[in-house]
C-alpha cells in the first residue's frame, strides 16, 4: 500500500484518529470536555478543508472497497459540516441540562466515522459496517441523558426497531452475494441487468432497499421516527435526522447509481421506491398537521422530507441522484437551523418545545422568530429558499422520467405540509402572549443559526453553482 | 494412524473411526479418573500431614473403585422442585463437552481422534461448552446455592477464556499452526526443541523466544486453572460458602459423572499445554525403540510421554490446590481482567515483534 | 443416500426443531438452551459446507459466550411468569398473522419456484481450502482490510455504550 491511499482516505483517517484521541484524553486528563470540545472542532474544520482540497482526486481505494475524491468527498463535507454546526451548539445545551461528558463527542465521532464510510463504500459488507457504527452510536446517543426516561424510552425503542431494519439488509446484502458473487457494488452494477433475471437478486435488493427506507425514514418504515426524534437531547435529533439520512441516501445512492444508464431495467425496483415515496410523502405531510409538538412535527415532516427525495432515486437520472443530493444538503442545514432554535427554547430536557411555547416569539425574540420563520418557509419550499430548488429539481428529474404522478403527489403534499409550517409563523407573529419567555441564547448557538440561514439563503440564490459541482462529480 | 487402521479392519469407515473415538475414553479417561481422585486424596493427606485412602487395598489403592461401587448404589434423587429434564441432562451436557475436546488431542504420532487443522482452537470451543451444562445443572436443582455456584462458574470460565485464548493465539503466531499433532510433530528430538525452550527455531530468535513463552505458559495455565474450577479459583464450588456450589442437589452417579468431567477436563488443560509448550508426545531424551530397533516401541513410548507429562501437569494443579487459600470473587475478576489479560496482550505484542526478525 | 445428506436432514430436523420450540416454549430459560442447541445445528451446517472455522467460531462466540450471557441474564431477571405478558388475542395480531403466513407463503413459493435454479449450487472442492484460518486471514487482511478495522471500531462503540449507558456515576 503506496502513501497515496492513505492520503485518500485522510479524512477517515484523521475522523478515526480524533475518535481514538478523544478516548485517551477522557481517560487520562481531568478536566477534559473543553479540550475534547476545541479538539473535535478543530479535527472537524481539519477535514472539511482536506475533502474540499482534495475533490478532485477520485480514486479507489483497498481493493476497490474505498472510494475517495469527487461525490465522496462532497458527502464528506456536507457529513462534517452537519457535525461541527452540531457540536458547536451541542456544547451549552448539555450544559444547561448538566450532562456534558466527553463520551458525547466520542460517540458523535464515531457515528461520523460511520456515516463517512456509508458514503465512501463500493462494497456491501462496508457499507453494512458503516451503517452499524453510525446506528450503534445513534442507539446510544438518543439515550444519552440516561436520566430522563424519555430517553431511555426513545433509545430503546430506536435500537430494537434498528437491529431488526439491519436484520433486512444483512439478509438483503447476503441474497445478492448469493446471486452475484461479490458484494463489489461497482461489479454487480455492471452486472445488474443480468443479475436482475435472477429472483433471488430481486429479493436481495428489496430486502436491501427495507434497510434502508428504515434509516432514511420512509413510510411503512417510519415508526421509530417521531418517538426518537421526540425522546432523543435536541442536539441528538438534529444529527440524526439530517447527518444520518444524509448517509443512508448516500449509500442508497450508491447503490443505486446503476439505473441512471439507460441500459439499465430498474422499471421493478422503481415502481417499490415509488410506493415508498408517495406513502412518505402524504402520510408523512398529513399527520404533522396533527402534532402540536415542534420536535414531533418535525419527525414528521421529515419523513415527508424522505418521500421527495426517493421521488429522486425512483426516477433512476442523473438530475434525480444529483438533485437529491442537492436536496440533502440544503435540507442538513434547514433542519439543524430549526432543531437548535427548538433546543434553545427548552430550558430543561425536554420542556417548552410545543406550538404554544412559540407564541409572540417574535416580539420578545424578533431575530430568533425571523430564523425560525425563514427555516420553516424554507422547509416547505418556498421560494427563493433552498427548500424549493431542491424539491424542484426532484420534481424536474421525476417528470423527465415519465414520472409525472409523483411530482403531481409531491406537490399536493407540498402544499398540505405548508399548512403545518405556516402555523408556527402564526403563531410567533401573529399571537401574543403576555408572559415573557428567555431563549437561552450563547454565542455559539448565534454564529451556528447564522451560518446555516446563509447557507439557506445561498442555496436559495445561485443553486446552480451547488448543483453543478454535484453533476460534475457524478459519474 | 489408529483410526484408519480399526476401519479397515472392520471394513466399515463409520465404524472404525466409532470405535477409534470411544478409545481415550475407555482406555484413558475412566482410569486416569479414578486414580486422579485416588491422588488428590493422597497429595492432600500429604500436604497436611496424613496418611489419606489406606483401608481398601495396598496403600489405599482400591479406594476409589470402592466409591464408586457405592455411589452406583446409590439412589438416584431428583429434587421434587427441580427443573426434571434440565436436571438430568446436564451432567451429560459436561461431560460431553470435555469429551469432546479428547476428539483433538493427539496421544501419539498414531492416534488422534480427528486431526482436524484448527485443534487448539477447537478444543476451546467445546470446552467452552461445558457452561451450558453447568449453567443447566445450576438452575434445574433450584437451589440458591447450585445457583450461585453457576453464576460464578460461568463469569469465571468466560472471563478467562480471554488471557487463555491471547496467551494461546500469542503462542500460535510463533508455531504457525493450530493443529495439536502437527504442532507436537515440530518439537521433534530433545527438549530443548520444545516451544517453552523456544521451539525448533535457529539463532539467536530462540533464545529471544523462551521468556515471552514461558509467559504465555504461565498465564495460560493460571486462566485454564480457573476454566476447570480449580483452586485458587474454585469459587464456584467453595464449600465453606456455597456447600457444593452448581453439584449441590446431586446424587449417585450423576455426581459421578461431574467429577469425571472435572477430572478430564483437568487432563484436557494438561494436555493442551502438554502439546504446545511441552513437546507433546515427544520423547525430551529420543526413543528407546530407536535405538533398540523395535519400530513398533515407538508410538507406545510417545503413549507414555504423552500422558506422564500431561499427569505431571495434573499433579501439579493438585499441588496447587492444597497449597493456595481462595481467592475472593472480586479478585478473580481483578487478576482476570486487570492482570492476565493486559499482561497476555504485551506478550502477544512481543511475540509479534520477535518473529518479525 | 450419502452420509453427507443424512448428516444435512438431521441437523435440518434438528435446528428446525429447535427453533420452532424455542418460539413455542413458555419458559425463557428452556428458550434459550434451545437457542444454543439451534447454533450447534448452524455449527453443522458450517462444517457440511467446510468452513471449520466458522463452524467453529460459531460454537466459541454464540454457543460459549453469548448465549452463556444470555442464560445469565434471563436467570437473574427470573422472567418465571411469561403467561402475565401475554397480549390478548386482537385485530392486530389478527392482521400481523394474516401477513406473515402471506410472507411465509410467499418466501416458499419464491425459493422452491422461482428461485429454484439459483439454489442448485455444488460445492466447489476448492471451498475446503476456502474455509480454512490461512485462506481466511489472508482475505481478511488484504481485501477486507478496511470493514476488519471498521469492526474493530464497532466493538470499541459497543464498550463506550455500555459505559455512557451503565457506569454508575459521572463525575
Amino acid at each position: 500500500m503506496e502513501q497515496q491511499t492513505f492520503l485518500n482516505i485522510l479524512p477517515i483517517l484523521i475522523v478515526s484518529t480524533t475518535t481514538i484521541a478523544t478516548i485517551f484524553v477522557e481517560a487520562f486528563y481531568k478536566r477534559s470536555d473543553n479540550l475534547i470540545y476545541w479538539l473535535s472542532i478543530v479535527s472537524l474544520i481539519l477535514t472539511l478543508i482536506y475533502s474540499i482540497l482534495t475533490i478532485n482526486v477520485q480514486n479507489l481505494n483497498f481493493s476497490n472497497t474505498l472510494h475517495s475524491g469527487g461525490i465522496t468527498n462532497l458527502f464528506y463535507f456536507v457529513l462534517s459540516l452537519t457535525s461541527l454546526l452540531v457540536i458547536i451548539s451541542a456544547r451549552d445545551y448539555l450544559l444547561r441540562a448538566k450532562y456534558h461528558h466527553g463520551e458525547f463527542y466520542i460517540l458523535i465521532f464515531s457515528s461520523l466515522l460511520g456515516m463517512m464510510l456509508m458514503a465512501s463504500s463500493r462494497d456491501l459488507i462496508l457499507t453494512f459496517l458503516g451503517l452499524e457504527l453510525m446506528s450503534l452510536s445513534f442507539y446510544v446517543l438518543a439515550g444519552y441523558n440516561r436520566k430522563v426516561l424519555f430517553n431511555n424510552e426513545a433509545s430503546l425503542k430506536y435500537f430494537l426497531l434498528g437491529a431488526f431494519a439491519s436484520g433486512f439488509l444483512l439478509y438483503g446484502i447476503a441474497l445478492i452475494y448469493g446471486s452475484a458473487q461479490t458484494t463489489n457494488i461497482l461489479l454487480i452494477v455492471n452486472e445488474f441487468n443480468n443479475l436482475l433475471l435472477k429472483p433471488l437478486f430481486v429479493l436481495g435488493l428489496v430486502l436491501l432497499l427495507i434497510g434502508f427506507s428504515f434509516k432514511v425514514a420512509s413510510v411503512p418504515f417510519h415508526m421509530w421516527v417521531p418517538d426518537v426524534y421526540e425522546g432523543s437531547p435536541t442536539v441528538v435529533s438534529a444529527l440524526m435526522s439530517t447527518a444520518g439520512k444524509t448517509a443512508a441516501f448516500a449509500a442508497l445512492i450508491i447503490s443505486f447509481y446503476g439505473s441512471t444508464t439507460s441500459q439499465v431495467n430498474f422499471e421493478i425496483v422503481a415502481k417499490i421506491i415509488s410506493y415508498l415515496a408517495i406513502a412518505s410523502m402524504l402520510i408523512g405531510s398529513i399527520t404533522a398537521i396533527a402534532q402540536t409538538n415542534l420536535k414531533r412535527m418535525l419527525a414528521y415532516s421529515s419523513i415527508a422530507h424522505a418521500g421527495y427525495m426517493l421521488i429522486g432515486i425512483a426516477s433512476a437520472n442523473k438530475l434525480g441522484m444529483s438533485g437529491v443530493i442537492f436536496y440533502l444538503i440544503v435540507y442538513s442545514f434547514m433542519n439543524v437551523a430549526s432543531f437548535i432554535l427548538i433546543s434553545l427554547m427548552e430550558n430543561d430536557f425536554e420542556k417548552r418545545i410545543s406550538l404554544n411555547d412559540f407564541i409572540g416569539l417574535a416580539n420578545t425574540h424578533p431575530w430568533y422568530a425571523a430564523i425560525m420563520a425563514l427555516m420553516m418557509f424554507a422547509l416547505s419550499g418556498l421560494p427563493p429558499f433552498g427548500g424549493f430548488f431542491g424539491k424542484y429539481y426532484v420534481f424536474l428529474a421525476a417528470i423527465k422520467a415519465d414520472l409525472t404522478y409523483l411530482a403531481v403527489i409531491g406537490v399536493i403534499s407540498s402544499v398540505i405540509s405548508a399548512y403545518f409550517y405556516l402555523r408556527v409563523v402564526v403563531y410567533m407573529y401573529f399571537r401574543t402572549n403576555e408572559e415573557r419567555k428567555d431563549i437561552f441564547h450563547t454565542s455559539a448557538d448565534n454564529f451556528v443559526l447564522v451560518l446555516c440561514t446563509l447557507f439557506v439563503l445561498q442555496l436559495g440564490i445561485t443553486p446552480n453553482l451547488v448543483l453543478d459541482l454535484i453533476t460534475r462529480f457524478l459519474p | 494412524m489408529i483410526p484408519d487402521y480399526l476401519a479397515e479392519f472392520f471394513g466399515n469407515k463409520f465404524i472404525g473411526y466409532l470405535i477409534a473415538a470411544a478409545l481415550p475414553l475407555f482406555l484413558w479417561i475412566l482410569p486416569y479418573a479414578l486414580y486422579a481422585v485416588y491422588a488428590e486424596r493422597k497429595v492432600s493427606a500429604f500436604m497436611q500431614d496424613r496418611i489419606g485412602p489406606n483401608r481398601v487395598g495396598p496403600k489405599g489403592l482400591f479406594q476409589t473403585i470402592a466409591d464408586i461401587l457405592k455411589l452406583i448404589q446409590k439412589e438416584d434423587i431428583v429434587p421434587a422442585s427441580a427443573d426434571k429434564p434440565l436436571f438430568v441432562m446436564a451432567p451429560y451436557v459436561i461431560f460431553a463437552g470435555t469429551f469432546a475436546a479428547f476428539a483433538a488431542l493427539p496421544f501419539s504420532s498414531i492416534y488422534i481422534g480427528s486431526n482436524i487443522n484448527l485443534g487448539v482452537f477447537y478444543i476451546m470451543a467445546v470446552s467452552s461448552f461445558s457452561v451450558v451444562g453447568i449453567l443447566m445443572a445450576g438452575w434445574a436443582g433450584n437451589n440458591k446455592y447450585s445457583l450461585y455456584g453457576a453464576m460464578r462458574s460461568v463469569a469465571q470460565i468466560v472471563s478467562y477464556e480471554v488471557p487463555a485464548l491471547l496467551a494461546i493465539v500469542s503462542a500460535v503466531m510463533v508455531i504457525g499452526s493450530l493443529n495439536l499433532n502437527e504442532i507436537s510433530e515440530m518439537q521433534t528430538a530433545y527438549f530443548w526443541n520444545w516451544w517453552i525452550f523456544g521451539g525448533p527455531v535457529v539463532g539467536i530468535k530462540k533464545f529471544l523466544l523462551i521468556i515471552p513463552m514461558t509467559i504465555a505458559f504461565i498465564i495460560f495455565f493460571i486462566a485454564s486453572l480457573a476454566e476447570v474450577n480449580r483452586t485458587p479459583f474454585d469459587i464456584p464450588e467453595a464449600e465453606s460458602e456455597l456447600v457444593a456450589g452448581f453439584h449441590t442437589e446431586y446424587t449417585g452417579m450423576k455426581f459421578a459423572m461431574f467429577f469425571l468431567a472435572e477430572y478430564g477436563n483437568m487432563f484436557v488443560v494438561s494436555a493442551i499445554s502438554v502439546s504446545i509448550f511441552f513437546g507433546g508426545w515427544q520423547s525430551p531424551f529420543g526413543y528407546l525403540g530407536n535405538s533398540l530397533g523395535i519400530s513398533w516401541l515407538i508410538p507406545v513410548e510417545q503413549v507414555f510421554w504423552f500422558l506422564f507429562k500431561g499427569s505431571l501437569l495434573v499433579l501439579v494443579q493438585m499441588w496447587l490446590r492444597w497449597t493456595l487459600p481462595r481467592l475472593r470473587v472480586d479478585q478473580l475478576m481483578t487478576v482476570c481482567w486487570k492482570y492476565l489479560t493486559p499482561y497476555a496482550f504485551i506478550n502477544l505484542v512481543l511475540i509479534g515483534i520477535i518473529t518479525l526478525f | 443416500m450419502t452420509l453427507e445428506q443424512i448428516t444435512f436432514i438431521i441437523l435440518a430436523l434438528i435446528g428446525l426443531t429447535s427453533a420452532l420450540m424455542l418460539i413455542i416454549q413458555k419458559n425463557p430459560v428452556y428458550s434459550v438452551l434451545l437457542l444454543i442447541l439451534h447454533f450447534f445445528a448452524l455449527a453443522g451446517f458450517y462444517l457440511l459446507l467446510n468452513a471449520q472455522f466458522i463452524a467453529v467460531l460459531q460454537i466459541l462466540v454464540y454457543a460459549g459466550a453469548i448465549m452463556v450471557l444470555f442464560v445469565f441474564v434471563i436467570m437473574l431477571l427470573n422472567l418465571s411468569n411469561e403467561e402475565a405478558l401475554k397480549d390478548p388475542f386482537n385485530l392486530r395480531k389478527i392482521i400481523a398473522s394474516i401477513f406473515g403466513v402471506v410472507l411465509i407463503l410467499q418466501f416458499g413459493v419464491f425459493f422452491f419456484i422461482k428461485a429454484k435454479d439459483d439454489l442448485n449450487v455444488t460445492i466447489s472442492p476448492n471451498s475446503i481450502e476456502a474455509g480454512s484460518i490461512k485462506k481466511i486471514s489472508e482475505v481478511l487482511f488484504s481485501t477486507y482490510l478496511i470493514p476488519f478495522e471498521v469492526t474493530s471500531f464497532i466493538l470499541l462503540v459497543g464498550i463506550i455504550a455500555a459505559i455512557v449507558l451503565a457506569k454508575r456515576k459521572f463525575e
